[in-house]
């Protein structure tokens, strides 16, 4: 699915992320931890195409093609997601008539029909329930005025109808209460499946209880600094990142 | 990869769509402005007497008028004399009685324009009055208005038909002594649309006006005159489309509005005249005055506009409140893009008590395109518990374009309630790329980021038209395909 080699990274100039290597195998989920200001977001955004971070070195392949190459609607086309950390408001344009022009396009790419309204609105419902939004949020502007929980499920949701296959999660946990928490997390799963893969971005132990990750690697100062299995998340809970910050400067490989 | 800039950069030099030139015989006359000139056009359209006099009477007047300058807009100086006044498709004998004698060329040129007339008439049941350079060519639906009462024809057969009306409300608005345009426009207008709507009646369809200006070196001088009887209520449409021409070609339009007591008229415009092209030469200069009076209680005037086009527009839509009770109101969304600049808002004149406006404005500056709003609200003494809200929004795609904001507020009494919103927004980057990560083209997403801007406007145009003004802001907003 997803293959990082020695990814290098920079933003205004300063390098950020400096050396990333990683495989995603089709169906896994891979959770990726690590302190304030590491590169976390950086590196979703790099996936994703944003243009103000450049890459710098290093090679990206998503199921064999060369992904820095791509602009990013058409990583997006090909089944790359983002959920934003902060999702963006845009005034005026209904969350429905968004997702339509969206799904269209992703259709369209793939050699599919356009779906008509009522088709349209039938998945979209169906979809919805998985993340138990209100209905109201639909017919809204796009995450304006939605509340911080709204927005984050508004994201998942928004996922939910692209049917993507690389799904990254940029902190999809923040802002949740305990409950928003355990549906959205259990719309995830309910999307999990053999030939989807998940990039998990978290601080928090908590929503790994609920998605359980096949890998768990640290983030520190733009490198991995430790990979493992799901219990590496329970120890950094308890440790907290200080005695692996010390390892950055000599980093084990990823 | 697709940058931002490069979109912007197409955004502001794509090509304007509907520069075609039509081939029809014109019967036109020479350049020049004189008397002479005046009384040739009022014999050519077979004037009455009196109608000749207001020409002229405002032709004295003009000539001891200077053009106005206080607006934010910079042009080569205009000669009035190298311009011809008039200028019309020779007919083929007489004027066309129906739809079959228009010249078919006159018919391919509006479908070009997307403005099928027969198609108009026969599925949309819109009544299509269309003016063709100066002269009005075809008038739809006319025998199904006057089962009604209703009068729906080219001014010039209004001036022979209902001079009574004509003489009653020509310049009861907007005075032949109004202003600089105005009053050029008074003693040279050419022809335009008329309206009467009776008491109690409801017009069943919406009213249509397309103009295009085609001929070389013509100016177009319209005047519309619309009246709402007690208790009528009729919306109005006017769409403008114009030929590339590398010569500037000026357009100074009248309208007149008037709403008796309990009447409704709303007027919406969308204007894609050509802007010129990315160097800024060429486009049509557009001086318009548009005014409408409430002149009775609980009249009500709407304006909506969508200014996607001209190299100059200077155009202020506004509504005289006398009626008791009266509501005014102004939606614009103005665009410009290239070297286009725009000066345009409206004013609203409180007299009644208890009078209501509302002001919606929005901007939207690209490439060089500079965009004023100017706007004033008078309240004047009488006018007890009057309102106004106003809400002007820029945005500014790019850092080489202006939104300039101008509100001009007079309160002559104590119990008006007036509120004030502004902002102004950069297209964002975050935004559109919001928008890539879906899958939406940056392309698309302009467009889309853009009309979702101006959807308080558009949700005041009649249905059609607003899928209309929507595409038409994607066209003009469209570029980076490739
Ligand atoms: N657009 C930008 N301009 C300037 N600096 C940036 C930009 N984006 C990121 N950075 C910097 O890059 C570093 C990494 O930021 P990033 O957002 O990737 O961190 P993160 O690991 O996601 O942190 P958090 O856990 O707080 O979300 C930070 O120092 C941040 O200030
Ligand atoms: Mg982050």
């Amino acid at each position: 699915m997803l293959e990082i080699k020695n990814l290098h990274a920079a933003v205004e100039g300063t390098e950020i992320l400096k050396g990333i290597d990683l495989t995603v195998r089709d169906g896994e989920v891979h959770a990726v931890m690590g302190p304030n200001g590491s590169g976390k977001s950086t590196l979703a955004r790099v996936l994703a195409g944003q243009e103000a971070y450049v890459v710098t070195q290093g090679q990206v392949l998503f199921n064999g093609q060369d992904l820095l190459e791509m602009d990013p609607e058409e990583r997006a086309r090909e089944g790359v997601f983002m959920a934003f950390q902060y999702p963006v408001e845009i005034p005026g344009v209904s969350n429905t008539y968004f997702l339509k022009a969206a799904l269209n396009a992703v259709r369209k790419h793939r050699g599919l029909l356009e779906m008509d309204a009522l088709e349209f609105l039938t998945m979209v419902r169906q979809k919805m329930k998985l993340v138990q939004m209100e209905e109201t949020l639909l017919n809204r502007p796009v995450n304006e005025g939605f509340s911080g929980g709204e927005k984050k499920r508004n994201e998942i949701f928004h996922m939910a109808v692209l049917e993507p296959s690389l799904c990254i999660l940029d902190e999809t946990d923040s802002g949740l209460d305990i409950d928003a928490l355990r549906i959205v997390a259990d719309g995830v799963n309910a999307l999990r499946s053999k030939d989807r893969s998940f990039l998990v971005i978290t601080h928090y132990q908590r929503l790994l209880n609920y998605i359980v990750p096949d890998y768990v690697h640290v983030l520190v100062d733009g490198r991995f600094v430790r990979s493992g299995g799901k219990e590496l998340a329970l120890e950094l809970e308890e440790k907290g990142y200080s005695w692996l910050e010390n390892l950055a400067a000599a980093p084990v490989g990823a | 990869m697709q940058t931002q800039t490069d979109t912007i950069e197409q955004f502001a030099t794509q090509d304007y769509k509907f520069g075609f030139v039509t081939d029809v015989e014109q019967d036109i006359f020479p350049p020049g402005l004189s008397e002479d000139v005046i009384r040739a056009l009022s014999a050519k359209k077979e004037e009455p007497e009196w109608m000749l006099e207001w020409r002229l009477k405002a032709y004295r007047h003009w000539l001891t008028m200077a053009e106005p300058t206080w607006a934010n807009i910079h042009y080569s100086p205009i000669d009035y004399q190298s311009i011809a006044y008039y200028a019309g498709p020779k007919p083929k004998g007489s004027g066309p009685k129906s739809l079959d004698e228009v010249d078919p060329e006159i018919l391919a040129t509006y479908e070009k324009l997307g403005i099928p007339l027969r198609e108009r008439e026969l599925l949309a049941g819109v009544a299509v009055d269309a003016v063709f350079d100066s002269v009005s060519v075809a008038t739809t639906f006319k025998a199904k208005l006057a089962e009604v009462g209703i009068i729906f024809c080219s001014f010039s057969e209004a001036v022979r038909n209902h001079p009574d009306l004509i003489q009653q409300y020509l310049g009861s608005v907007v005075p032949y002594s109004d202003n600089f345009f105005a009053t050029l426009n008074s003693a040279v207008f050419s022809d335009g649309s008329f309206v009467y709507v009776p008491k109690g009646v409801r017009c069943p369809m919406e009213l249509s006006t397309y103009f295009r200006i085609n001929a070389l070196n013509t100016g177009q001088f319209e005047r519309t005159l619309i009246i709402a009887d007690e208790g009528a209520y009729v919306s109005y449409l006017e769409g403008c489309t114009a030929p590339m021409r590398d010569e500037n070609q000026l357009h100074a339009a009248v309208v007149e509005l008037v709403a008796l007591k309990d009447a409704t008229i709303k007027y919406s415009t969308v204007q894609n005249w050509y802007p010129g092209d990315e160097h800024g030469k060429g486009g049509i200069y557009n001086f318009v005055t548009k005014r409408g009076k409430c002149d009775g209680a609980n009249a009500k005037i709407s304006w909506t506009q969508v200014e996607t086009g001209s190299a100059i527009t200077w155009k202020y839509p506004s509504v005289i409140l006398k009626g008791d009770n009266s509501v005014g109101e102004f939606y614009s969304v103005a665009l410009t893009k290239g070297y286009q600049q725009a000066d345009t808002g409206t004013k609203m004149i409180h007299i009644g008590k208890n009078t209501k406006s509302t002001i919606v404005s929005k901007g939207i500056s690209a490439g060089h395109g500079q965009n004023t709003y100017r706007g004033q609200v008078k309240i004047l003494k009488g006018a007890d518990n009057a309102r106004n809200f106003s809400q002007c929004d820029s945005m500014l795609i790019g850092d080489q374009c202006g939104a300039h904001t101008f509100p001009y507020i007079d309160v002559q009494n104590p119990l008006a309630r007036m509120e004030h919103e502004a902002t102004t927004s950069k297209i964002g980057e975050d935004q559109i790329f919001y928008c890539n990560q879906r899958g939406i083209a940056t392309e698309d997403a302009v467009s889309m980021i853009v009309n979702g801007f101006c959807k308080e406007v558009f949700r005041e145009l009649p249905m059609e038209f607003a899928v209309e003004a929507q595409k038409l802001l994607a066209i003009n907003l469209e570029g980076s395909v490739g």
